[in-house]
């Protein structure tokens, strides 16, 4: 007995403003493995804590939209790197939270990393893609510029506990919102560990908030949360339809789950992006 | 003349003009260039990039230490507070006489007949902010009294506030006059004008305020009270550089310049002695016409100069709280 | 305030200080030879030449003259590396060896920053808040094409062009090689790259870099040499495109040479840019802006804001302000953090400075030149303008490429505009003034391929720079730049 190590096992807490709190309300509940084991207590987090990672989000999105594209891709990109380094984590969580092997964890997660790459790049072009100049009749120079919707709501897929996270949640972040996300409730550890590497990534605090809990007590908080711009119904299950009547009551942008989507479609993107033209006279 | 006064050329026989209306006033202060804001901020950024090192750092610090307003401004000020503050002005280190004097101490008016008589006869100015600092919201009648009480005592420098508010309406004449009638109150005392920058938010309308203000007779100018959130930056103390400079190649009329609020390294007021120097010029290099409105600011100034001199950082506790 | 108070506390000047960087951060080697296929190799004679120090003309390295033999080789390391790895690889893939090649940009920033400024004599100051983190900006920026060219606006999957020949001038050594190897790369072209003679160190600590990123060994091949290797690397048959910054006239002599063969070419050159100062500009940061367009690099820039159109109401006061803000330029050791304006890089490029500034006295034109002490040994030109300068006059119309600013005055808008563009060049122009419809309508009518409004010199990797007319054709830089290798 005095040989064998006893491990050292982690809390597993929200993401809320760059602090990891637990659950406002005291509350946790029991995550197993996919085997039906014990996993972890997670936070079982409240319509408050949801109240307060929308408050933080909105403060902190004038902030991250403000730095310059550049600098937002460095920092998704150093969430790449940190996801790297601490990639052996992952897997464990991944092959546990969807009871899968090894190597197909390991697929799983490299595909998610180079998902993050693929926003980190994607942050100084959006505007070269989506926005541009309109040759308007008249001695105008108008221009087109896509800007973030704000505060985007999602809740991540159930069932792709890492993969699916990491595209519902940076496709808002790389192009200037910031998020409250609602991780997969029978499978947020992965999640978490990716909240947890966003911590010291140079996200401003406030961009990345993570939220556990029950998907059908938080999802209708973020529905009808009027300082939530938009909101990503992807794990929303059969609440989705009720969901989206909810976000018409402050005119959201919704993205509705699609079924096997192009990798490469900016849709992610594009759901979260205003655009906003500019006309300026032109004359001597 | 040394390298950096080539050309700053200052007329003695010229005058300030009269300003008899408004809408002259407003007319001379619009025809005033422009400032980008991406140009003003990008060269104060470029010349926080100047190393300054060794000799010429140590001299900075004696420089920037004899610039120093040491103030307070708080409403737990006591006379045992400013008869501190008054010694540490003497002596900003008492073991070591080599350390020059700071300019000034700033106190609130009623402080001031207090301050004057810690001071005694030494060079160490007493300095008043007065006309109902720091928001300046109170009739003309209360803020010349306020000021004529601050001289009576024995303040030899008014920083008045200007009326914010009146400025960002475009009652630019109801500003001009209150300064005017300011300056008179003052009779010789010195007159620094507080534009609070942080609340005209602009660069442009820091570059008006600072013509009107001196216009109206300011010895100094002074970015801010240091009661609002945003206080001294370089760019803002960029602008009001220039706006000395043109106004004393214009009507060869010297006045100051005092940065004030959030100045609290060693660092940061070397940078702002990099951008006096290569702005207007090492002749603004003196307390006359340069000063820092600070006081933790010299405390760090003292720490650098002793690890200036003996090659190690002290601990804070080295030079006293005050 | 008395004159009295002033004469006793006047504190006196802030002279600053030597404040060096050290040049022994360079970590140099005595000599290096061609990066080829992954590897340092020697050039085939064995014959090496020196790089100097433009600000003391001390050597620092020899490095290998590459001949048409080397060459070769490194296109035919060019071509079997594209064969038979790089075109097989994934945008994602080829992201993430330009996403490392950024990183360690970044990661040894001081170290290049200290190389290009021994190599080429510009001021620490600029290499290094600059040049080294624009050439990181650009490698990161294109590193986010690599996987995502379908987006870029040339239909779907479009493809590179197989094997690129790189040819790059000596006033923005590593800037320029980023300039061309990023959007090259992540658009899945091998490269042969021929730096500057004068200026080839920066490069080959690139080629350090990539050995650390593991860029598949010939990917990338860096050959030094004079004029001649450039012209074997234009003239070689298995080269499918030629990018070429430098000189108009060898511009000329490489379009003449790719003719008649299926080769692509994209052609940054000469400029003479004009910065047209209406009466209204922001007038200080105008003067920076001035400054800031004609000094920076010592002039050496090809979009440097050489000719400055003033508007006549204004004239006088802006000569008078530009004289004074010349005299406080800091010229000198270009490893001094202090320094404004470093050397020139080399005797060559002083003799052609000083030859057609001659020409400025002699046609007439009033000389203000900057009382600045000069170092005794190394190339030094003082920071220069030339008031009272017409149209006709050499230094309106040529290229000096150096310190040097020639000052002519306009009336209205439109006699800004056609003095601007009585030019052959067109690569870059400024406005400066505060309304900004007049801006757009003189921007609309310059012909120049970049306008900076109320601005000058600015720099990014999504922006596309580069020339109409004499100032070659092709974009750098942006969405637009990658079309300069796709075929498309």
């Amino acid at each position: 007995m005095s040989d064998d190590r006893i491990d050292v096992r982690k809390t597993y807490k929200l993401l809320v403003n760059g602090a990891f709190p637990r659950s406002e309300s005291g509350r946790s509940y029991e995550v197993t493995t996919c085997a039906g084991a014990f996993w972890a207590n997670v936070a079982q987090g409240s319509r408050k804590d949801v109240r307060d990672a929308v408050v933080a989000a909105r403060a902190a999105q004038a902030k991250w939209w403000g730095a310059t594209a550049y600098n937002r891709g460095q920092v998704i990109y150093r969430l790449a790197e940190m996801a790297e380094s601490r990639r052996a984590e992952l897997r464990e969580h991944v092959a546990v939270a969807e009871g899968i092997g090894d190597a197909e964890a390991d697929a799983v997660v490299s595909r998610s990393i180079d998902r993050v790459v693929w926003y980190a790049g994607w942050t100084d072009k959006i505007a070269q893609v989506l926005g541009g100049a309109n040759p308007v009749a008249g001695p105008f120079f108008n221009f087109s510029l896509p800007t973030p919707s704000g505060v985007v709501g999602v809740l991540a897929p159930q069932n792709s506990s890492l993969e699916g996270f990491v595209n519902s949640v940076l496709a808002p972040i790389c192009a200037g919102n910031t998020v409250v996300v609602v991780a997969s409730e029978q499978r947020p550890t992965p999640a978490l560990l990716l909240g947890e590497m966003s911590a010291t990534s140079d996200f401003p605090p406030g961009v990345f908030n993570v939220i556990t809990g029950y998907t059908t007590e938080l999802g209708p908080t973020l529905a009808s949360h009027e300082d939530v711009d938009g909101l990503d119904l992807e794990g929303a299950g059969d609440g989705a339809n009720d969901l989206a009547i909810v976000a018409a009551g402050s005119i959201k942008r919704v993205l509705r789950p699609r079924a096997n989507e192009d990798p490469s479609s900016l849709r992610r993107i594009r759901a979260f992006v205003e655009t906003s033209t500019v006309w300026h006279t032109i004359g001597q | 003349m040394t390298e950096h006064d080539r050309g700053v050329h200052i007329p003695s026989a010229r005058r300030v003009p009269a300003v008899e209306s408004e809408a002259q006033l407003r007319a001379l202060l619009t025809s005033l260039s422009g400032v980008d804001t991406v140009g003003a901020e990008a060269r104060a950024a470029k010349l926080a990039t100047r190393s300054v090192k060794k000799s010429t750092k140590l001299a900075a610090i004696d420089m920037a230490i004899a610039m120093v307003d040491l103030t307070t401004l708080e409403g737990a000020d006591t006379e045992g507070r400013v008869t501190s503050l008054c010694t540490k002005a003497l002596r900003p280190d008492p073991f070591d006489p080599t350390v020059p004097a700071v300019a000034a101490v700033c106190v609130y008016p009623d402080l001031v007949a207090h301050a004057r008589s810690v001071l005694g006869d030494a060079p160490v100015r007493v300095a008043s902010v007065a006309t109902a600092f720091p928001s300046g919201r109170a009739s003309l009648n209360v803020k010349l009294l306020d000021v004529r009480e601050a001289v009576a005592a024995g303040a030899d420098e008014i920083d008045m506030v200007i009326d914010r508010g009146a400025f960002l309406s475009g009652h630019l004449g109801l500003v001009f006059d209150e300064i005017v009638a300011v300056k008179e109150a003052c009779g010789a005392s010195h007159l620094k004008v507080i534009l609070e920058t942080g609340e005209l938010v602009t660069y442009d309308n820091v570059r008006r305020a600072s013509w009107l203000a001196m216009l109206g007779g300011a010895d100094f100018i002074k970015t801010s009270t240091g009661k609002v959130p945003v206080a001294a930056t370089t760019p803002v103390a960029l602008v009001m550089l220039e706006a000395v400079r043109d106004f004393a190649e214009s009507t060869g009329h010297v006045v100051g310049v005092k940065v004030a609020g959030g100045i609290r390294t060693t660092k940061d007021a070397i940078r702002y002695l990099v951008l006096v120097n290569e702005t207007v010029g090492s002749s603004w290099l003196s307390p006359d016409r340069f000063r820092f409105g600070a006081s933790s600011l010299l405390n760090d100034l003292l720490m650098q100069r002793s690890k200036q001199h003996n090659g190690a950082y002290v601990r804070p506790d080295e030079f006293s709280g005050d | 305030m008395t004159e009295h108070d002033l004469a006793n506390s006047q504190l006196g000047s802030l002279s600053y200080d030597p404040a060096p960087e050290s040049a022994s951060i360079a970590h140099l080697r005595p000599s290096y030879g061609l990066f080829i296929d992954g590897a340092f190799t020697e050039a085939s004679s064995h014959e090496q030449f020196a790089t100097l120090n433009p600000s003391n003309e001390t050597t620092l390295a020899t490095v290998a003259q590459a001949s048409s033999a080397d060459v070769d080789r490194a296109v035919v390391a060019a071509r079997r590396a594209y064969d038979t790895v790089w075109s097989k690889t994934t945008g994602a893939q080829r992201a993430k060896y330009l996403f490392r090649i950024a990183r360690l940009i970044q990661e040894r920033a001081r170290e290049l920053a200290v190389v290009e400024t021994l190599d080429n004599g510009k001021p620490i100051r600029e290499s290094r808040d600059i040049d080294i983190p624009l050439a990181a900006a650009h490698f990161f920026y294109y590193a986010g094409w690599a996987d995502k060219l379908d987006h870029a606006g040339f239909g779907a999957d479009p493809q590179p062009l197989g094997v690129a020949g790189q040819i790059i001038p000596w006033n923005f050594p590593l800037l320029m090689a980023a300039w061309k190897l990023a959007p090259a790369l992540a658009a899945g072209n091998t490269c042969v790259l021929k730096p500057a003679e004068t200026t080839p160190l920066s490069a080959l600590i690139l080629a350090e870099i990539l050995q650390q990123a593991e860029l598949p060994a010939g990917v990338v091949n860096i050959i030094t040499g004079d004029g001649s290797t450039g012209a074997a690397l234009v003239d070689h048959p298995d080269v499918d495109k030629i990018a070429f910054t430098g000189s108009t006239d060898v511009g000329r002599l490489i379009q003449q040479r790719v003719a008649s063969s299926p080769k692509r070419l994209t052609l940054e050159l000469g400029g003479k840019g004009a910065n047209i100062v209406f009466e209204d500009a922001p007038i200080d940061e105008m003067i920076e802006g001035i400054i800031d367009g004609i000094f920076f690099n010592q002039g050496h820039v090809c979009c440097a804001g050489s000719r400055l159109l003033v508007q006549e109401s204004v004239a006088d006061e802006v000569l008078r302000r530009l004289v004074r803000r010349v005299e406080q330029l800091r010229v000198g050791d270009p490893l001094d953090k202090n320094t404004d304006v470093g050397a020139i890089n080399s005797a060559a490029q002083l003799e052609r400075i000083k030859e057609l500034t001659a020409f400025g006295e002699s046609e007439g034109a009033t000389r203000y030149t900057s009382s600045c002490a000069l170092p005794e040994t190394g190339y030094w030109f003082a920071p220069t303008v030339f008031a009272d300068v017409s149209q006709s006059h050499r230094i309106a119309r040529e290229e000096i490429f150096g310190p040097v600013l020639s000052v002519l005055t306009f009336r209205t808008p439109e006699e800004a505009v056609a003095k601007a563009n009585n030019t052959k060049y067109g690569l870059a122009c400024g406005v400066w003034s505060e309304k900004g419809s007049r801006t757009l309508w003189v921007a609309e009518r310059l012909r120049a391929g970049v306008i900076w409004a109320n601005t000058y010199n600015r720099f990014d990797p999504t922006s596309p720079f580069g020339g109409v007319r004499e100032s070659g054709f092709g974009r750098e830089g942006g969405r637009h730049g990658l079309e300069a290798y796709l075929d498309v």
